[in-house]
């Protein structure tokens, strides 16, 4: 056929083709999944972005200075962060130290599928739940009275508290076993080297282990207050929707359905996203500052 | 640097015993190590050598026995109350800290002052030769280099004990061999009592002043290095110091120390006895190196492999009754080739049959 | 070797931890007791116990249907995800090419973007196109979070394989068709089958994105359970409870058929590893 190449004439260099850049027919197995996304996520998102300046009245702002000059709406950002905040901290700050005794536990497995119902059952059935047991009537009141910590039940359905306490039954199980994992990635051989060189319990968790979780504890964050600030269900069931738990995810929800203003729920869902990421941004950037790398030793 | 610090006279294990479930780990291990010595624990994996380590460091508790520095019960203390110098077989750096922070940690722990502390750091990272790379991260750093960083780290405390976890392990060859010169090296110079864990004979043998063979968490011989390689108490201890020549006999004739045995080939071996009474069973062994083809040799045999090393040409033979021989010669040979092959009666050594096991 | 004030923070911890999982099983508890009992308002257990406000629910909130209806959706979300999650899993996997980056990062957005945040635009745009309110409209909305999460589960699986297993299929004479059903399929069917129960499981309890593209037709159980506790001072807080327990079963025994393939840390970790 072709000859032998014995040319005079200098070798042309080959196009590179895409499959040089990674593209062939198994790469286009992607596009379904990409399409989909761009179609149903991407796009309404945009869509919403551009609803939220398009107003029932008003000009490309009416919406937004519709919200911020509303007491009523642009207070229900403050009564949000006043339960995802704390309860986030909150959650972080116990799963640290409970992760770091649970570790060593052999039978982690039953530990952490308890912690994984809260989770699985989801924040309706959790609220219910909590309508029961901690009514006035509900077992853990009655509990306290008879072991004589309070006389009379204390109330903590129907406002901040019904709330605050199921944020941290579904939001607890999911910063522990994230902080989990992460502690139990740490090579353990760097906490027995700090031993050797003297250092005490607390001296190893302040000096080794903290600061290699930070990074991750940074994310778990990020995560878990984004899921808290978009808390709904529990807020309407089992807090006072209308006074001191008015989140903005119900904000939003009225809008769209009592109000048929998608518009306007468009721009109250578009400043939920700025707040939280806003937060998460903040958190990331100051997590930059710390060391990322891999928790081993060396090589080997 | 302060030569081995005043720390102790002796370090004293008594049937120090470890187990772990229904598995003995270690069963009572009992060892006296002198101010300076080098020490090293060899064995094959799974010996318990590391878990002695462990024990000593703190890290592990003990079954059964006791650990004494000096008049001192040190066994029921912490690790971080113990004070002795650890290299670890990953070196453990904390990946966090820069290499002045990695060196200087167990000082800051002791609460050491800062000025004193950074005079040390300097001091330890001027011993193992690693001035340029202080304020490098661990992960910026090649084998060898963490490798020094942790020898370093382990020494800035001035520990009467450094313990060495198969800290040579993860490196390649060349490097292994310039690293265990450089231990040597740091040994002489600063005196510290050390032990050392390996699976490596060739690094005990280099680098100890004492040997302790370990097998299934017992000690089958504590010797130098030259009593161990010339004089393995046991056969066992023999095989794994690499006599993989292992034939079994009978006692034919004894002559003094040295004895004359029938183990099934064309002629009598002729050995060192140690501690063979009468004319019983025996085990011969005789390292690769030291069978030589020899038209007079008693050994018998059908090569079956051939294998060249630069130095020499290693071989495998069979003999009549089956035998695996391990030999070397200078001129290679052919498989399916008859050779003669012999050994001289003082690099050949006779146990009682059954010794070690 | 623990020092006292060691003992004392270890009791602590425990305490806490021992805490916590009493009050969530008997958070539980007092759900499911309450279904079956006749009256219960002034003591610590019901005055006595009967079945037969499961019989009432079930007429009431028509249980049957609903399940149909859950059961119906999460079933396409699930499938429709593994048919076009998993092989772009596989792609992302194997491939490396300019913008994966970019590809990944298009692929956790859904997944790191709360649902009510993307839920009501994307509920604007369904009642533009008509589909606000039916059975298909729920799927699309359910899909939305599902698909990347089957992609970002199922890529370590695909990482696992060996991709010299497939080249060696290859050189022994199997085509494409013949490679994945006889070598990827199986060796990939334990992942396949755990992403599907991790789905399954989030779709019959994910509220919120049904909660805003449902109609009445076309409600899952968990949005139709919170429109009756919403509404209790109509209903007898006992039926409610009854329909509850039905709940907790159509999630729970998804959950325990996945814990057999999978660890409960899967469940949570919405991204396999923290990103740096």
């Amino acid at each position: 056929m072709t000859p032998a190449s014995s040319t005079t004439s200098p070798a042309r260099p080959r196009r590179r083709t895409l499959a040089d850049r990674g593209f062939d027919s198994v790469t286009l197995l992607l596009v379904p999944a990409a399409l989909f996304v761009i179609v149903v996520f991407v796009y309404p998102f945009l869509f919403g972005l551009f609803l939220s300046f398009v107003p029932k009245e008003g000009g490309l702002f009416g919406n937004y200075i519709r919200f911020f000059s509303d007491p009523y709406m642009y207070g229900t950002i403050w009564l949000t962060l006043r339960l995802a905040l704390p309860v986030t901290l909150l959650n972080i700050a116990l799963s640290v130290p409970i992760a770091m005794q649970v570790r060593h536990l052999r039978r982690q497995r039953l530990l952490t599928t308890i912690l994984v119902l809260p989770i699985t059952l989801g924040t309706v059935l959790v609220a219910e739940g909590l309508l029961n047991y901690l009514g006035p009537q509900g077992w853990l009141n009655r509990t306290m009275i008879l072991i004589g910590l309070i006389d009379r039940p204390i109330r903590l359905i129907q406002n901040y508290w019904g709330v605050f306490i199921s944020l941290v039954i579904t939001g607890f199980p999911f910063t522990f076993l994230l902080t989990l994992s992460m502690i139990s990635g740490i090579d353990p051989a760097l906490e027995q080297a700090a031993a050797t060189l003297g250092a005490r319990a607390r001296n190893r968790f302040w000096h080794i282990v903290l600061p290699l979780i930070i990074p991750g504890l940074a994310v778990t964050f990020c995560l878990a207050f984004v899921d808290a600030f978009s808390v709904f269900p529990s807020a309407v069931l089992l807090g006072a929707p209308a006074g001191e738990t008015r989140v903005i995810s119900f904000a939003a929800a009225q809008a769209a359905f009592e109000q048929y203003d998608y518009s306007y729920a468009s721009a109250i869902a578009m400043i939920m996203a700025v707040v939280q990421f806003g937060f998460v941004g903040a958190v990331l950037a100051v997590r930059g500052l710390f060391y990322k790398g891999p928790a081993g030793g060396g090589k080997g | 640097m302060a030569i081995a610090s005043a720390g102790f006279r002796e370090l004293r294990l008594d049937r120090m015993s470890r187990n772990f479930g229904a598995h003995n780990a270690l069963k009572e291990i009992s060892l006296t190590v002198q101010r300076g010595e080098f020490i090293a624990l060899l064995g094959p994996s799974g010996c318990g050598k590391s878990t002695a380590l462990n024990c000593l460091a703190g890290l592990l508790s003990l079954s059964d026995g006791a650990i004494w520095l000096d008049d001192r019960r040190i066994d029921t203390l912490k690790s971080e109350e113990r004070g002795f110098g650890m290299v670890f077989q990953n070196y453990a750096l904390f990946p966090h800290m820069d290499v002045r922070r990695n060196v200087g940690f167990g000082l800051r722990m002791h609460g050491i002052s800062t000025a004193e502390t950074a005079r040390r750091v300097d001091e330890a990272l001027n011993v193992v030769r690693l001035g340029s790379q202080q304020a490098k991260l661990p992960g910026q750093l090649s084998g060898g280099q963490q490798q020094r960083v942790a020898i370093a780290r382990a020494i800035a405390v001035e520990p009467p004990l450094v313990l060495m976890d198969e800290p040579l392990s993860n490196l390649d060859a060349k490097l292994r061999l310039e690293m265990r010169a450089e231990i040597r090296r740091i040994h002489r110079l600063l005196g510290s009592a050390t032990i050392y864990v390996t699976h490596d004979q060739d690094e005990a043998l280099s680098l100890a002043d004492r040997i302790v063979v370990l097998r299934d968490g017992e000690v089958r011989q504590i010797g130098t290095p030259q009593e161990l390689y010339r004089r393995p108490i046991n056969a066992d201890v023999a095989e794994f110091m690499g006599f993989r020549n292992a034939f079994s006999g009978q006692v034919v004739r004894r002559e003094g120390a040295e004895v004359e045995v029938d183990c099934g080939f064309a002629g009598p071996v002729r050995g060192q006895s140690v501690d063979v009474a009468g004319m019983g069973p025996v085990t011969i062994t005789i390292r690769p190196a030291d069978l030589t083809p020899a038209t007079d040799g008693p050994f018998n045999a059908e090569v079956t492999g051939m294998e060249y090393r630069g130095e020499a040409y290693f071989g495998t033979a069979t003999g009549p009754a089956g035998q695996e021989l391990f030999f070397r010669t200078e001129m290679p040979l052919s498989v399916g080739e008859a050779v003669r092959l012999g050994a001289p009666a003082d690099r050949t050594l006779v146990y009682p049959k059954g010794s070690g096991q | 070797m623990e020092s006292a004030l060691e003992k004392l923070w270890k009791t602590l911890v425990w305490a806490f931890i021992i805490f916590f999982v009493v009050n969530v099983i008997a958070m539980i508890a007092t759900v499911v007791v309450n279904s079956f009992g006749t009256r219960w308002l002034n003591s610590w257990l019901p005055v006595a116990f009967t079945t037969r406000w499961y019989a009432s629910a079930w007429k009431e909130f028509q249980l049957s249907d609903v399940l149909l209806v859950t059961f119906q959706i999460a079933g396409a979300v699930v499938l429709i995800s593994a048919l076009i999650g998993v092989p772009a899993a596989y792609a992302m996997a194997r491939r490396d090419f300019a913008g994966k980056r970019l590809m990944m990062l298009l692929f956790l957005l859904p997944l790191l973007v709360p649902p009510i945040t993307f839920g009501v635009p994307l509920a604007t745009v369904l009642y533009r196109v008509g589909l606000a309110g039916t059975m298909w409209g729920v799927i699309v909305a359910n899909l939305v979070p599902t698909v990347p999460f089957t992609v970002v589960l199922m890529i370590p699986f695909i990482e696992q394989i060996d991709p010299r297993v497939e080249d060696a299929a290859r050189v022994f004479g199997a085509g494409t068709g013949r490679l994945f059903f006889h070598v990827l399929l199986p060796l990939l069917l334990p992942g396949i089958l755990a992403a599907t129960l991790l789905a399954m499981v989030r779709t019959v309890s994910m509220f919120e994105l049904t909660f805003l593209t449902a109609g009445p037709s076309s409600q899952t159980l968990v949005v139709a359970l919170y429109y009756s506790v919403f509404a209790a001072g109509v209903r007898a807080g006992q039926s409610i409870d009854a329909m509850a327990v039905v709940y907790m079963l159509s999630t729970l025994i998804w959950l325990i058929i996945a814990l057999r393939f999978v660890n409960p840390t899967q469940i949570v970790a919405r991204v396999k590893k923290v990103p740096a």
